[in-house]
C-alpha cells in the first residue's frame, strides 16, 4: 500500500513536471490556444505618444545639408540619388511623402496615435506626414501596389515564462523612399523589421523604443539601425496633423 | 520506505527543475561581445559647444560652457576616464562576461568590460542590498541588476560627479541612472535614462544597439599619461562666463538653432520643430567629408 502511494506520488510528480515544461515551452513558441493578437497581448502600446528626440537631432529636426549621408551606410548606387535630391522636383510629382515611409517614418518627429482596427490589426497612425500603417498579426492578402507603408507582418514575442514581451513587425512591398529627408533613399526591395519595447519613466511614464532596421540590397551596404523613442501621453489634445513635406 | 524516500527526491529535484526553467528562460544570454553599429549619432564628439538632445537647467549651461577641453590634458586628469553614461554615448562595443556562483549556478554579476577611458562596470544580479548613500561614488557607481519582461533591467547609483557628455556637460553625484537592455536575435538595444535633480531639467535619454560579434572585442588598453603642455601645478583651463569661443561654433557649422545647441528642453519635441520651420535657412550642399560613418563631424 504505501509502495502504491509512494509510486502514485512519483508518477503525479513527473506528470505535473512534464505539464510545467510544456507550457513553458509553448509560451516560448507563442503557442497555445488560439486567440486573437489583442487579447494575447503580452504589452499594451495603444494610446498616444509623442517623439522625445535626444539622438540624430541633427538629421531629425532640421533638413541636413543636401548631399550628407553621414552614419548611414549607402552604396555606391545610392550616391547619385543623394546627389541629385531635389524636393521641389519630389513636390511636383507628387512624391513629398518619400521621407515619411516605413523606413524613417518612427524617426521623423511627431505624434503616434496607436489602436486597434480590429482585433488582429495594430493601427499606428502618425500626426506628421498623416500616415496610416496597419500590423496585421493574421495573414492578409498582400496588395500588388506598393506603398510608402508596405505590408507589415507583426508577431508578439512574449518574454518566456514572465511578464511583459515585445512587437516585432516586418515591412516589405514599400515604395522607394528616404531614410533622411535630404534624399538619402532606400528602394522598393528594402525591408524594415522593427521591435517596439516598452520602458518605465518616474511619475508612472513610459518609453515606447522602436529598434528599426533597414536592410536594402540596392541602397544599403549593410543594415542600418536606429532606435527612436517615445513618451506616452495622456492625450490626443496636443495632436496635430500636418501633411507631407519633401523640404520640411 | 525506500521509494518513499525515492518519490520525495525526485519531487523536490522536478519542483527545482521546473523552477530553474521558467526562471532561466526569462532571460537572454548577456555575456559576449557586442560591436557597435554606430548608425546613431548622439554627441558630436569634436565639437566643445554641442548639447543637442539635451533638458538642461540654466545651471548645467552656464558650468557646461566654463568647459575646456584642454582640462583633459592636464597630467592629473589624463586618466580621470568617463562615467557610466559613456556606455551608450562612447564608440566602443561591449565585451561582456558573466560570473556565476559555483554552488546555486547562478548568475552573481554581469561584468562590462572597461576601455581605456571607461572604467567597467558590474551589475549584480544576486538582490545585495545598495551600499550606504555615504559609501564611495564612483565613475562606474553601484549597479544593481534584474531581469523584467524579458529585458534586463538595472539602476546605478553612487556615480562621481563628472560629466554626461565629453563637451563638459555636468553630471553630479545624486544621478541616477536606468538601464533597460533588450536583446532580439544578434542585435542588443541598450536604454539609458538618466536623471540629474541639478542639472537635467529631463531625462537624457539615450539608446544604442550592438550586433553580436564572433569575433572577442578587447578594448583593454591601460592609460599611460604624458605631457600635453601642461606643466603641474597649472591652472585648470576654463572660460570664464560669456568668454567660451566656441559657443557659436556647431551653429554655423550646420544652421543650427542655437538653443537646440545650448540644450534647452523644449527643443526636444516636435512643437520645437515648427516653431522654427519659417526661420530656418539650411545649410549649403555638403562637400566634404559627406559620407564618414565616423565619430566625428567635420570642424571648420
Amino acid at each position: 500500500m504505501r509502495i502504491s502511494r509512494a509510486a502514485t506520488t512519483l508518477v503525479v510528480t513527473l506528470l505535473l513536471t512534464l505539464v510545467q515544461l510544456a507550457t513553458i515551452h509553448a509560451q516560448q513558441r507563442g503557442g497555445g490556444p488560439a486567440r486573437s493578437a489583442r487579447d494575447s497581448a503580452p504589452i499594451d502600446l495603444t494610446g498616444y505618444w509623442v517623439s522625445y528626440v535626444t539622438e540624430n537631432w541633427r538629421y531629425r529636426m532640421v533638413t541636413p545639408a543636401k548631399g550628407e549621408y553621414r552614419r548611414i551606410p549607402s552604396s555606391r548606387a545610392a550616391l547619385p540619388i543623394i546627389n541629385a535630391w531635389d524636393p521641389a522636383a519630389d513636390e511636383r510629382a507628387g512624391n513629398q511623402c518619400k521621407s515619411y515611409g516605413a523606413g524613417n517614418i518612427m524617426s521623423v518627429p511627431g505624434r503616434l496615435h496607436i489602436t486597434w482596427q480590429d482585433a488582429d490589426t495594430l493601427r499606428i497612425e502618425t500626426d506628421a506626414g498623416t500616415q496610416t500603417r496597419l500590423f496585421h498579426f493574421s495573414p492578409s492578402s498582400a496588395s500588388a501596389l506598393r506603398t510608402w507603408q508596405g505590408e507589415s507582418t507583426a508577431t508578439w514575442e512574449p518574454a518566456p515564462g514572465a511578464d511583459g514581451g515585445s512587437l516585432r513587425v516586418v515591412t516589405s512591398n514599400l515604395r522607394a523612399g528616404y531614410l533622411r529627408k535630404n534624399g538619402v533613399p532606400y528602394g522598393e526591395r528594402a525591408t524594415v523589421t522593427e521591435h517596439f519595447d516598452l520602458a518605465p519613466l518616474a511619475a508612472n511614464g513610459k518609453l515606447l523604443l522602436v529598434t528599426t532596421i533597414v536592410e536594402d540590397p540596392e541602397y544599403l551596404t549593410g543594415p542600418y539601425v536606429v532606435s527612436p523613442h517615445f513618451k506616452k501621453e495622456p492625450d490626443g489634445s496636443k495632436w496635430d496633423p500636418t501633411p507631407c513635406s519633401s523640404t520640411w | 520506505m525506500f521509494i518513499h524516500v525515492v518519490a520525495r527526491r525526485v519531487f523536490i529535484a522536478a519542483l527545482l527543475v521546473g523552477l530553474a526553467a521558467s526562471r532561466a528562460s526569462a532571460q537572454f544570454e548577456f555575456a559576449g561581445s557586442w560591436a557597435p553599429i554606430g548608425t546613431e549619432d548622439v554627441q558630436n564628439d569634436s565639437v566643445p559647444v554641442d548639447y543637442l538632445g539635451l533638458a538642461l537647467t540654466d545651471e548645467a549651461r552656464t558650468r557646461a560652457l566654463t568647459y575646456d577641453e584642454s582640462q583633459k590634458s592636464m597630467i592629473e586628469r589624463q586618466c580621470a576616464g568617463w562615467g557610466a553614461a559613456y556606455l551608450v554615448l562612447g564608440p566602443f562595443g561591449l565585451r561582456v562576461s558573466s560570473q556565476i556562483d559555483p554552488v546555486t549556478n547562478r548568475v552573481v554579476s554581469y561584468t562590462i568590460g572597461a576601455w581605456e577611458d571607461w572604467n567597467e562596470m558590474v551589475i549584480w544580479m544576486d538582490d545585495r542590498p545598495r551600499p550606504s548613500e555615504h559609501a564611495l561614488h564612483t565613475q562606474a557607481g553601484f549597479t544593481l541588476g534584474r531581469w523584467e519582461g524579458g529585458a534586463l533591467a538595472a539602476r546605478t547609483t553612487h556615480v562621481k560627479a563628472g560629466f554626461i557628455r565629453k563637451t563638459g556637460v555636468p553630471l553630479t553625484d545624486q544621478a541616477t541612472i536606468d538601464w533597460r537592455i533588450f536583446r532580439h536575435g544578434d542585435v542588443l538595444t541598450v536604454l539609458m535614462v538618466a536623471t540629474d535633480p541639478v542639472y537635467l531639467v529631463e531625462p537624457e535619454i539615450v539608446s544604442k544597439s550592438f550586433r553580436l560579434s564572433r569575433t572577442p572585442l578587447d578594448y583593454r588598453a591601460g592609460c599611460v599619461t604624458g605631457y600635453e603642455g601642461r606643466e603641474p601645478g597649472d591652472a585648470v583651463p576654463h572660460y570664464g562666463p560669456d568668454q567660451n569661443p566656441f559657443i557659436d561654433e556647431f551653429v554655423k557649422l550646420y544652421h543650427l538653432p542655437k538653443e537646440a545647441v545650448l540644450g534647452y528642453p523644449e527643443t526636444l519635441y516636435p512643437e520645437y520643430r515648427k516653431k522654427i520651420k519659417d526661420t530656418y535657412v539650411p545649410p549649403p550642399p555638403c562637400s566634404e567629408s559627406c559620407g564618414a560613418a565616423g565619430n566625428f563631424v567635420l570642424r571648420r
